[in-house]
């Protein structure tokens, strides 16, 4: 009846994943108490659940990012505390079993359900304003992709208390994954987790690529867009490239595991090389859609705070460009020692070599913006100064592996480990808290609180390196990767050291946290009044913080690059007489209805409850084809409305 | 696809000229041309996902595991009336959306009718196929070449059996509601999707079956 | 207030699918593409069972035919053409066969070359037992 389900599932006899499991329920719990006492869900239905507006679909998607980075980041902490004990003949707090569950949702987390969602939030939230248009191309899809992801976040985090999660790392290589060696429910949470999440994801791939290609202001040639938008745009085209060939090899997978199939299995003729080859075709560029959009949050806020356009437009976009397609080009660099051969490895070498280039171009370009600016060190500048240093390290260090030679040595050591943390977490974490603190205005009408977020950003940079620099070092003595604990006891002092710095992040994310609260508690000091809290220049700035649902009251015309900027040197304009009405979407359950019966059936195929995952998919598509079969209703703005909203938002400023 | 673009309906939108191009700086464009650009995307997106399953094939075309190859297995007869099926419902889905563009419904019902009687008629024979194969045993869990056919080949079944729910969902719903802006929205993008899945049939065809069979 | 976009020299967005909005035009597009594909399609059975030819040319005649084909059906049955309005949907398309020629062509050397270099998996099992 229940398939493979059973009491058993529950971790009853482990005292850390039943302290976590208990941690996690009593925390949703209290939550869903809450918001039912205070009576919230009328309005949590209304304004965030079935919205459609993209402004509030970002915001969700940030918020699902930092819940999950408290969560990747116990899964850290727990790492480095057991690196730190386990040496010589100690054993640590940890067994090998849960060890391996740990450092695979660490990386799954982190990538899946934190950066990812991070990013495509912030490009959720901000292109549609930079574009000066009223939303994405497909608003209810936008919505659906949102409540996937999430889902897919559920499902992993239900592992945790209901059976286990994967322990072959974030990328479940077979014949380790198959079902010989991998027997449990682990694996299969992770693959229809991210089966699950992957759907959302590319759907909002394509949902952002129509709309920056299609849906820009009246004047946004290409050319006048903001660079945030460029690189929304190649990442978002590496999403619709990328995404299909993971939503492929986790379906072979899948279907190894399930129906017997030999993909990738030791006999019948599988060649599980093949898997790795195909989820680094994917691994690779997915990194790529990380980092864009944190290099173009970076040019925004280099630019607004040098207080000078962005040196070099038109060799930032095509340097942009330029990665987009390369990154297609260098995924063997993954597996370098796994016996393609010389002339392979020679190719694409050489390959990842060249890649580095454009990025240089770009960071020079940022250097030169800088360079004779009239810099304001905002918290966000602290961030992106940071960057910029943290970075050239990380990706100097990616350059030096990508000589295969040097690779042998180095592969799967706590070099690797060491060099990858080092351009994510310099770029894509920098830029995601850099993007938070630089628009969270714009998304809630007062700034943050600057003392606490530049202790954070202090924090986390100090943190970063002390956590970080010892792995370098260790990789280079031979420590390898995913050890539950070591032999050698002189490696035991850096690991410590790792420890320290682990920690000391650890207090620039309670930095952050403590920012959030005390920002919400004082934001009457720091209301943004006039919308352009920075003094910008990109036309998100141009409206209301936070903005009205439909953005622009009337689209604006734009006749250059940086068009806000050019806007407020013209001398903005009073209101005008009369506007004329326009449509608005309605907001839709169809999302959040689609995902919940994702997450029935994932549930169910995990644990082989055949009934409830077909009744969960047929549910899944009736949904679709229900909200297909009525008309779509869209509420309308009066254009008196628009001209009272219009009024209320140049107020402050006629007084000013 | 329950697609929708509010945003093209907006009074900011140039009022008269219908078929502006955001490239050149016309502002957003209209809904017809955001929807049917985006489901082209998405069919670009699948065109991708089968790709990686056509290397996956490409490189274990060879591992039999002992049993049977394609020379043995693929009959290129029913494949030939599989292949005629496919194009031509191809053909008169093309001729359907004509109609509808043209409000002539009755064409396009009789047209619809006839892509649904073809491709289900290549579906049977697809099933038919594989029923066929796996009762000699020669199931997609014998080999990895099998594994590998079954999926691709399978994978386009289901694309056709999604379009023939598709199709038969979108006939009622322009009974029901008319060739409206929207109901026709969407059988150009069902047009794109029968004819994206006929070119991934020739490739198939040629790289599966007829290579195969040598 | 009015919006204003600067006007337009009269170029439009094709969009995937549409052919002219001529209706003989359109038909005759469909019926001339579905000759083509047939014969294509008859060429590329013939190929591939006759004796006359190369034999190991064959694949590579089967792949140039294949190709063909899919061309007709872009061109006669979804419109895509070189046109000035048509330019995003055959950039994107660019794009796209750019990824599937790198993945389906990367893949196959890669692994010609890993099964080349590496030990058969059978001989690996053999010797673990």
């Amino acid at each position: 009846m229940l398939g493979k389900l059973s009491w058993d599932a529950i971790p009853f006899g482990q005292p850390i994943p039943m302290a976590a499991s208990l941690f996690i329920v009593l925390g949703v719990l209290v939550v869903l108490v809450l918001v039912t006492w205070k009576g919230w869900w009328p309005y949590l239905w209304r304004e965030w659940l079935t919205s459609v507006d993209h402004k509030r679909i970002g915001v969700m998607y940030v918020l699902l990012a930092l819940v999950l980075l408290l969560r990747g980041f116990i899964d850290a902490i727990m790492m480095r505390t057991q690196l730190a004990v386990a040496a010589g003949g100690a054993q640590g707090y940890l067994p090998p079993e849960h060890y391996d569950q740990i450092f695979s949702a660490h990386g799954t987390i982190m990538i899946f359900f934190m950066a990812m969602p991070f990013m495509v939030g912030l490009m959720n939230f901000v292109v549609p304003l930079q574009l000066g248009v009223r939303d994405v191309a497909f608003p209810v899809l936008n919505a659906i992709s949102f409540w996937l992801t999430a889902s897919g976040a559920l499902l992993v985090n239900i592992s945790l208390v209901v059976g286990e999660f994967a322990r072959t790392g974030w990328l479940a290589y077979p014949p380790l994954s198959e079902l010989q060696f991998s027997p449990g429910v682990g694996v299969d949470y992770y693959l229809w987790a991210l089966q699950i999440s992957g759907i959302g994801t590319l759907l909002a791939g394509i949902n952002m690529v129509t709309t920056i290609l299609k849906l820009r202001a009246p004047g946004m040639t290409y050319m006048r867009m903001p660079v945030f938008c460029w690189t929304a745009l190649t990442s978002s085209m590496l999403i619709v490239a990328a995404f299909p060939i993971l939503t492929a090899t986790f379906g072979m997978l899948l279907l190894d595991r399930y129906v017997g199939m030999h993909f990738f299995t030791n006999d019948g003729g599988g060649n599980f090389m093949m898997y790795i080859n195909l989820i680094w075709a994917w691994g690779h560029p997915e990194v790529y859609i990380l980092v864009l959009p944190a290099f173009g949050i970076f040019s925004e806020v280099i630019a607004t705070f040098a207080g000078k356009a962005l040196f070099g437009y038109r060799s930032m976009v095509l340097a942009t460009l330029a990665i987009c397609v390369l990154s297609f080009m260098v995924w063997l660099h993954h597996f370098f020692t796994m016996g393609a051969g010389a002339d392979v490895n020679a190719v694409f070498g050489i390959m990842s070599m060249i890649i580095a280039i454009p990025t240089g171009v770009k960071l020079f370009n940022w250097l030169f913006t800088l360079y004779r600016g009239r810099l304001r060190f905002e918290v966000p500048l602290l961030w992106a100064i940071g960057f910029m240093v943290t970075f050239v390290v990380g990706g100097l260090t990616g350059v030096l592996m990508a000589v295969p030679p040097a690779d042998f040595v180095l592969h799967n050591s706590l070099f690797l480990v060491a060099h990858f943390h080092n351009v994510i977490i310099g770029a894509v974490v920098f830029g995601a808290m850099a993007g938070y603190y630089y628009w969270f205005p714009k998304a809630f009408g007062f700034t943050l609180d600057k003392r606490l977020g530049a202790v954070s950003f202090w924090c986390w940079l100090i943190g970063f390196y002390l956590a970080f620099t010892p792995l370098y070092v260790l990789g280079l003595l031979g420590m390898t990767r995913r050890m539950q604990h070591y032999a050698e006891p002189s490696w035991q002092p850096y690991l410590i050291v790792a420890e320290v710095g682990a920690l000391i992040i650890l207090g620039g994310i309670v930095a952050t946290i403590a920012q959030l609260v005390v920002s919400i508690r004082t934001r009457e000091r720091r209301r943004d009044l006039t919308g352009d809290p920075w003094n910008a220049r990109t036309l998100e700035w141009s409206t209301a913080s936070p903005p009205p649902a439909y953005n622009f009251a009337v689209l604006p015309q734009v006749e250059s690059l940086d068009a806000f900027w050019a806007m407020k040197q013209r001398g903005l304009r009073a209101p005008a007489e009369e506007y004329e009405s326009i449509e608005m979407p309605r907001n839709s359950p169809n999302g959040f209805v689609t995902a919940f019966f994702a997450v029935v059936t994932g549930f169910a195929m995990i644990w082989h409850i055949w009934w409830m995952a077909i009744l969960g998919l047929t549910c899944a598509v009736l949904t679709l084809l229900a909200f297909g079969w009525m008309e779509r209703v869209e509420d309308q703005v009066s254009g008196e409305q628009l001209a009272e909203a219009e009024r209320a938002r140049l107020r402050p400023m006629d007084a000013a | 696809m329950s697609a929708h673009a509010a945003t093209a309906q907006l009074a900011g939108a140039p009022p008269t000229t219908a078929e502006n191009t955001a490239g050149s700086g016309g502002g957003p464009a209209p809904v017809r041309i955001v929807v049917a650009y985006g489901f082209w995307i998405f069919l670009l997106s699948d065109i991708i996902m089968f790709s990686a399953l056509f290397a996956t094939y490409a490189v274990l075309s060879g591992q039999t595991a002992g049993g049977p190859s394609g020379r043995e297995l693929f009959q290129l007869r029913h494949v030939g009336v599989e292949t005629l099926c496919l194009l031509f419902s191809s053909y008169t889905c093309g001729l359907g959306f004509l109609a509808i563009e043209r409000r002539r419904m009755g064409g396009f019902y009789v047209s619809f009718a006839l892509t649904f009687v073809l491709g289900a008629t290549f579906l049977g024979l697809e099933i038919s196929e594989f029923a066929g194969m796996i009762a000699r045993g020669a199931g997609p869990s014998r080999s990895a070449f099998l594994s590998a056919f079954f999926s691709l080949v399978g994978l386009h079944g289901i694309h056709v059996s999604a379009g023939l729910l598709w199709l038969t969902f979108m006939t009622l719903q322009a009974a029901a509601k008319g060739p409206r802006d929207f109901v026709r929205r969407r059988l150009l993008c069902f047009s794109l999707f029968w004819h994206a899945l006929d070119i991934i049939w020739v490739a198939l065809m040629s790289l599966v079956y007829l290579i195969g069979a040598r | 207030m009015k919006e204003r976009s600067p006007a337009q020299a009269g170029s439009s967005d094709q969009l995937p699918g549409m052919g002219e909005s001529d209706p003989l035009g359109s038909f005759a597009s469909y019926t001339l593409g579905l000759v083509f594909a047939l014969l294509l399609t008859g060429a590329s059975f013939l190929v591939s069972q006759t004796h006359l030819l190369w034999a190991p040319g064959v694949p590579a005649g089967l792949a140039v035919l294949a190709i063909a084909q899919m061309g007709v059906h872009l061109v006669f049955f979804l419109h895509i053409s070189t046109g000035a309005d048509n330019t995003n949907n055959v950039l994107a398309l660019a794009f796209g066969l750019l990824i599937v020629t790198l993945v389906v062509s990367g893949s196959l050397w890669i692994m010609a070359n890993l099964n080349a270099n590496m030990m058969p998996l059978s001989t690996i099992l053999e010797m673990q037992r």
